[in-house]
């Protein structure tokens, strides 16, 4: 399984094949520096060079899924300090197509944003959509949503729509068990390869690899050793975030940070609620995204550092606080729950104002992750998050408990 | 407040300034021109972020009291006044009885009330009730509560433009006693409304009797887009403009299309409200006005003048390149139809048209995306293409005022118009 990470508008007609997969993180242009290790946990502070500009990690990514974020300028995201974002393979392999986005010089030109662009897989709407989509060896057949027509995406199909690329891969809901988990991990390592041989632009293009496995830990330790063998750029745990126990999904995560390459970024797929990141950069991952923080803002759910505020709550009518008074975001430093509560009543820009804040909630919030583990206190900073995100320490979720003491982090009683 | 004309036509156009508007008097504003139009002080799909890389904007915000009463309040308790409330810093605040684009049912005015609709419905106010709410939004400028229902039927009586006429008044008088006692509207003006429908006698009793009374300016109601034909507007208009003293603004209510505004401009009118930049971008369109750079001094040269219609027709693009469409749309009079001063971008022929929206428009849009992708944000129904649309749109109107104005000055309203109509001709 592979996720592209950048730009891949011009493309060299060589083929590259097996025997040169060696040489394919040499010439990537993605190089991995490790800033600092946490010493209690797996944590690590990492600075992730790419193409378009340097990515400090961990990180959140922010997702785009037709080539757009949510009604925000690309001007209005680079301004937020997003470094690097999401597209979207499968949405935009069906409209506008991948002969118009490399006509429009690929989709950075296309969408206008000048710095780091990974597109997935298009794996995770295969879950999503699964009563759309075959899978077959060739690929995976979808019908458009938007036409009836068929579409075939095969992996090589896939590498020619990313930019920056996580590969196409087949996967099953990681609430699905038996036969069918084992066929998609196969066939995503066939895939892979196959990704890896239609990767012309290794220099401008990362692949990541994507390990699969579902929940089971013997099927994603094979994933683990096949795809480790590729020296591709980076990797991806995909296969979560589908609804599966919290408590098979950190010991998956865990599982997989273990036996990845210490020099390599790591990308857990989906993951996106700030619980979920604090525990994950403490099992070892550097790279997220998640389309919740931009979806939950367009119903007008605010997040803050206490979990949510849902602003069209009457609660919020005369409330003339911003949405968390200590944001530095452009919504807080000019507007108050009281008005963005009356602007829902009237306008799209609400949705806009509260998208601009959860973004950036979640990209201050992996900085700050970031800036503890540079400063050797790393595990100060997840236990004060915990305190602030629940109000008692009956509240803890007993997963998040278990995972953070897997990596030596008592949380405190309150 | 204080009106500098520069020049006036008799019985037609003026040009000039309108200085030392709002209470901080430091503001100005050209005439003729456009307020910048919001809902409940936003400016549709756009934060002050995005709306702050269009420059310059007009220099007044319009605030209609339909989206904000039912927040009365709210803004009571808040006491700083709706421009704070809103994050609104640099702007003077006019606030109008309603949102030109909201629907009003008819049959809701009374002898002592009227209606406005918000989002959660109507809210009937009193005189009372409209000056505790201008008293709790502290506007620079506010319309008075007005009759305006005379133009919603067929044919209305005689008898009913009377009455609106003499209602209209009377709220007008409570209005100006209310405002001479409220502290927090000391500096604020008021613009009292002329009425009468589609009776010249109306008009003009409307307009001298208001002409009479201590106000800041005059809005002109009833002359909506879709309530009377185009020569009739401007007819009444003419005459009413004739009884308003000269050094006194007039905003003209409802109409915000290119060809009326210019019908209107020469019939004596000052200002228009800006809604008509949202109607487009809500069809998923762009204005492309051709606006003859060189009319402009202020961007003279700089752009070459190629009309944007022979460069769209002189081109083909790819295999789904079709004749222009929206240039024969009809000229009609509902305000819902697409205009010829704009194009349909969910057009199959814009898939892919990497072209900006208009060759040498200056918008964030403009500079930075391509039709090809607004095609893309409108057929996906993305909420970028709002956001898009609505910036270059906006830049669009308020540079085809400045256009005119210049034309004005230049002694070139005929080219002007001829321009207007020749995008019209060329279908
Ligand atoms: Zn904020
Ligand atoms: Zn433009």
């Amino acid at each position: 399984m592979a996720a592209p990470i950048d730009s891949a508008s011009d493309v060299v007609a060589s083929k590259t094949s097996m025997p040169s997969l060696k040489s394919l993180s040499a010439v990537s242009p993605l190089t991995l520096r490790i800033i600092a290790e946490c010493p209690v946990t797996k944590a690590r502070a990492c600075d992730l060079k790419l193409p378009h500009s340097l990515v400090n990690t961990p990180v959140f990514m922010p997702v785009g899924t037709q080539g757009t974020l949510k009604g925000i300028t690309s001007d209005q995201l680079e301004d937020l300090g997003c470094k690097i974002c999401l597209g979207n393979t499968y949405h935009l392999g069906m409209r506008p197509g991948p002969a118009l986005i490399e006509k429009a010089n690929g989709l950075h030109g296309f969408m206008n944003w000048k710095r780091n662009l990974l597109t997935d897989s298009g794996g995770f709407q295969m879950v999503s959509l699964v009563e759309l989509s075959e899978v077959t060896e060739e690929g995976v057949k979808f019908k458009s949503p938007y036409d009836g027509n068929e579409i075939l995406l095969t992996p090589e199909k896939s590498i020619e729509i990313q930019t920056a690329s996580v590969r196409l891969d087949d996967v099953v809901s990681s609430t699905v068990t038996g036969p069918r988990v084992e066929e998609a991990m196969h066939r995503s390592i066939r895939w892979l390869d196959r990704c890896i041989g239609a990767n012309q632009n290794p220099e401008k293009q990362n692949l990541f690899a994507i390990i699969q496995g579902g929940l089971s830990a013997d099927l994603r330790k094979t994933c683990l050793d096949e795809m480790t063998k590729r020296d591709v750029p980076g990797f991806a745990i995909g296969g979560l975030s589908g609804g599966e126990e919290k408590d098979d999904f950190w010991r998956m995560v865990t599982l997989s940070t273990e036996h990845l390459p210490r020099h390599k970024p790591r990308y857990l797929m989906g993951v996106g609620y700030a619980v979920d990141l604090v525990v994950c950069v403490a099992l070892g991952c550097d790279m997220f995204d998640c389309v919740f923080p931009t979806r939950t803002a367009r119903f007008g759910s605010a997040l803050v550092p206490w979990g949510s505020l849902q602003v069209k709550q009457k609660q919020y009518a005369k409330d003339f606080q911003p949405i968390d008074p200590d944001c530095k975001c452009p919504t807080c430093k000019r507007h108050s729950r009281a008005y963005l509560h009356a602007l829902f009543k009237n306008d799209t820009a609400a949705m806009h104002h509260i998208t601009i804040h959860n973004i950036s909630y979640q990209l201050t919030l992996m900085l700050s992750a970031r800036q503890s583990i540079i400063d050797g206190r790393f595990p100060d900073f997840v236990k004060n998050f915990m305190r602030k995100m629940f109000p008692s320490s009956d509240q803890y979720p007993s997963w998040a408990v278990d995972a953070l003491a897997s990596v030596n982090i008592t949380l405190d009683q309150h | 407040m204080k009106l500098e004309l520069s020049r006036v036509v008799q019985g037609g156009y003026r040009l000039g300034v309108l200085r030392e508007i709002g209470r901080a008097s430091t503001s100005s504003l050209e005439v003729p021109g456009c307020l910048l139009y919001t809902r409940c002080g936003t400016v549709p799909h756009l934060t002050q972020d995005t709306l702050h890389t269009l420059s310059p904007l007009p220099s007044v915000t319009q605030l209609t009291l339909s989206t904000v009463a039912e927040h009365q309040e709210v803004l009571e308790e808040y006491k700083d006044g709706f421009k704070k409330f809103a994050g609104l810093h640099d702007t003077v605040l006019y606030c109008s009885l309603h949102d030109p684009l909201t629907p009003r049912p008819a049959g809701h005015v009374t002898n002592k009330t009227v209606s406005v609709w918000g989002s959660g419905g109507r809210i009937e106010l009193t005189v009372g009730r409209f000056m505790a709410l201008q008293k709790a939004l502290r506007p620079d400028l506010y319309q008075s509560m007005a009759d305006g229902e005379t133009w919603q039927g067929d044919a209305t009586s005689r008898k009913r433009l009377r009455k609106s006429v003499d209602r209209t008044l009377a709220h007008l008088d409570e209005c100006l006693l209310i405002h001479q006692q409220t502290a927090e509207l000391q500096g604020a003006e008021v613009l009292g409304v002329v009425e009468g429908g589609d009776s010249l006698e109306e008009r003009l009793r409307s307009a001298r009797e208001t002409a009479k009374r201590p106000v800041g300016g005059f809005c002109l109601d009833g002359f909506q887009t879709g309530s009377m034909d185009g020569p009739l507007r401007t007819q009444l208009i003419s005459a009413v403009a004739v009884e308003l003293p000269e050094d006194k603004p007039r905003l003209l209510q409802g109409v915000g299309r290119p060809d009326e505004v210019v019908a209107c401009v020469e019939a004596g009118v000052d200002l228009f409200e800006s809604f008509f930049p949202f109607q487009v971008t809500e069809r998923g369109c762009a204005l492309t006005f051709d606006l003859d750079l060189s009319l402009d001094p202020e961007r003279a040269g700089i752009t070459p003048s190629t009309p944007v219609l022979e460069l769209e027709l002189g081109e083909e693009l790819d295999e789904t390149w079709q004749p222009e469409r929206g240039r024969d749309a009809e000229l009609e009079d509902g305000a819902e139809t697409m205009t010829p001063f704009e194009m349909d971008l969910k057009d199959t022929k814009y898939r892919g048209d990497f072209r900006p929206l208009v060759e040498g428009c200056g918008c964030y849009c403009c500079t930075n995306h391509q039709r090809a992708y607004l095609h893309h944000l409108l057929v996906t129904n993305e909420l970028l293409a709002g956001v898009l649309l609505m910036l270059h749109n906006t830049a669009q109107y308020t540079a085809f005022f400045r256009a005119l104005r210049a034309a004005l000055a230049n002694d070139q309203l005929e080219l002007f118009k001829t321009r207007v109509l020749r995008i019209k001709r060329v279908v």
